[in-house]
């Protein structure tokens, strides 16, 4: 897929609590046709300690807008400055990058999971999914309660199942105690979140005999295979995130 | 009509913009964005003998206008090179330099003899700078010695283009341009990153998996102009100027002060077509300035008024 270096226009900045935000962007062409798993690179003006581009998966996709969304957590100056951004403000970005999330086979048992802001590119994963006729059982842990976002949006895509860390909706506890995960068999699993999250799942799934792909977050300089430095260890040697990954099957990760 | 071209040793260079080592990959990486032979040269990523895994991560980052890398030379070997990456760069109508890397001279030597088999390859980068391996390396590149035997060496057996590729980690980096001036490199280019550091203070742990790393990125352009313009001074053979060069006027710093090129480093992992730009700009800086030939600014500093 041919990278390309584009101007977007912020469409809507909004902001769900809990350190995030979600930027809905208008591209000045017209969008390529865009991957479940797939990042873009965002350069980030005005802030002189953000020497580099951000990485952001791709949240959701309208092609009917002509917009993607970002779902970003506010994590250092880079971000900061992002989320003040207001409507009709210009992004740079690089994209799209990297691979995506391979589509099941047919009648596939299919389980969504992830946590935190790692759930960002399972919206566009679960719509992707649905559009090829799946419907997948979604699993999400958060914090707590308040840490909960687009609940609503994920109903529509199949069963939502839930966990918080204090028990203040959903089961308690972390994502790998919900009990849908000892009664319900799965064929495959799409997870994205921390790495002891991910880790956790993956193991799951081993256990299970279960396929499993997750998406990696590393620190990476260029986002397209040139500086070398979101290497993955896997059974193939040391891997770039940015254009072997970011999603891995967990039977290719030294994990 | 601007002339942007000039020669290094027998080798023509239609203009003075390359791309530095490391981070250029294979000039491939960079079709989707740009036609890669409107470059002066491309510099592909440092290359040895045998594959190359590379560094633990984390091999990187951000610091104050830069960042730190340790990649440590991760590529596959001339074999993988010679196979599966030469015949895609070889239609490039421009200068394809491969940047040669061994842990002892003989990796050196022989990694040499490899390339110089390859017919569009006019020059190779002999990196004796590289601060992330802990065999070779910057080794040869901080002893005056280690540096004058392996470009003895190599020289021995490359008639074509040699550039040595200098580290600016020693206390005077003319002696270095010495030495490789007098065993006959072509040119010299300068510099590679400056040893660097840099703590998770959330983690009480290094930013790197190796501690220290390769400082790049506007933060060194200082550090590197007034050592190119040492060099330029102390040699005669052609000096190409790398460090922190993010737009033209950059790279009109490095050529003013002595520089017969410069390479385009980082900045290519923010903007991808910044090697373009930086061309660009620098012929319409010499059309501004009413001059027909990049020559009449070349180390214009240096010149006896």
């Amino acid at each position: 897929m041919t990278k390309q270096i584009r101007d977007f226009t912020v469409v809507e900045n909004k902001n769900p609590g809990n350190n995030l935000f979600i930027l809905e962007l208008a591209c000045d062409e017209v969008l390529p046709e865009l991957k479940p798993g797939q990042f873009v690179q965002v350069k980030v003006e005005g802030s002189p300690d953000t020497f580099l581009r951000r990485p952001f998966s791709i949240h959701d996709v309208d092609y009917g807008r002509n917009t993607v969304k970002l779902l970003i957590q506010i994590a250092g100056k880079g971000t900061e400055v992002l989320s003040r951004l207001k409507k009709g403000d210009i992004l740079n970005i690089i994209y799209p990058l990297g691979n995506s999330f391979s589509l099941p086979s047919e009648n596939a048992r299919l389980l969504l999971t992830g946590g935190g802001c790692g759930i960002a590119p399972l919206l566009f994963l679960g719509k992707y999914l649905n559009l090829n006729g799946f419907r997948p059982d979604i699993l999400l842990g958060f914090r707590n309660s308040e840490r909960i976002i687009e609940y609503e949006e994920y109903q529509n895509i199949g069963k939502v199942y839930l966990t918080t860390e204090d028990g203040s909706r959903g089961e308690r506890g972390v994502l790998t105690d919900h009990s849908v995960l000892s009664e319900s068999r799965y064929d495959m699993v799409y997870c994205c979140g921390p790495d002891s999250m991910m880790r956790a799942v993956a193991d799951y799934c081993r256990k299970n005999r279960t396929e499993c792909e997750v998406s990696l977050e590393k620190l990476m300089a260029c986002g397209f295979g040139v500086c070398l430095c979101c290497v993955a260890e896997t059974v193939r040697g040391n891997l770039c995130t940015c254009i072997d990954g970011p999603v891995f099957n967990i039977k290719d990760l030294k994990w | 009509m601007v002339n942007l071209g000039f020669l290094i040793g027998t080798l023509t260079f239609k203009n003075p913009v390359l791309t530095a080592s490391g981070t250029f990959g294979y000039g491939t990486e960079f079709d989707d964005f740009f036609d890669v032979s409107r470059l002066g040269g491309i510099i592909l990523k440092g290359t040895t003998m045998e594959a190359r895994e590379g560094n633990a991560y984390p091999r990187m980052a951000e610091t104050p206008s830069g960042m730190l890398n340790t990649v440590g030379l991760q590529n596959k070997g001339i074999d993988y090179f010679e196979k599966n990456i030469y015949p895609r760069v070889s239609d490039y109508d421009t200068n394809v330099i491969v940047n040669v890397n061994g842990s002892y001279v003989e990796d050196y030597v022989a990694l040499t003899e490899r390339i110089n088999k390859l017919d569009k390859i006019p020059a190779i980068e002999l990196n004796i700078s590289c601060p992330n391996v802990k065999m070779g390396g910057m080794v040869f590149g901080t002893n005056p010695d280690s540096a004058r035997e392996v470009i003895r060496a190599v020289r021995a057996v490359y008639s074509k283009v040699l550039i040595v590729k200098l580290s600016p980690n020693v206390t005077n980096i003319v002696d270095f341009a010495r030495i490789a001036e007098e065993e006959g490199a072509d040119s010299v280019s300068l510099i590679n990153t400056l040893l660097g550091m840099a703590m998770d203070v959330n983690t009480m742990k290094p930013s790197l998996s190796t501690i220290t790393g390769g400082l790049s990125g506007p933060a060194i352009k200082p550090v590197a102009l007034s050592m190119v313009w040492q060099v330029a001074k102390a040699v005669k053979i052609p000096v190409i100027g790398i460090g922190g060069i993010m737009t033209a006027s950059d790279a009109i710093e490095f050529i003013l002060a002595g520089a017969t090129a410069v390479q385009v480093g980082t900045a290519s992992f923010i903007d991808p077509v910044a090697p373009v730009k930086i061309l660009e700009g620098i012929e319409s800086y010499l059309v501004r300035k009413g001059l027909s030939d990049i020559r009449d600014i070349t180390g214009i500093i240096n010149r006896d008024s």
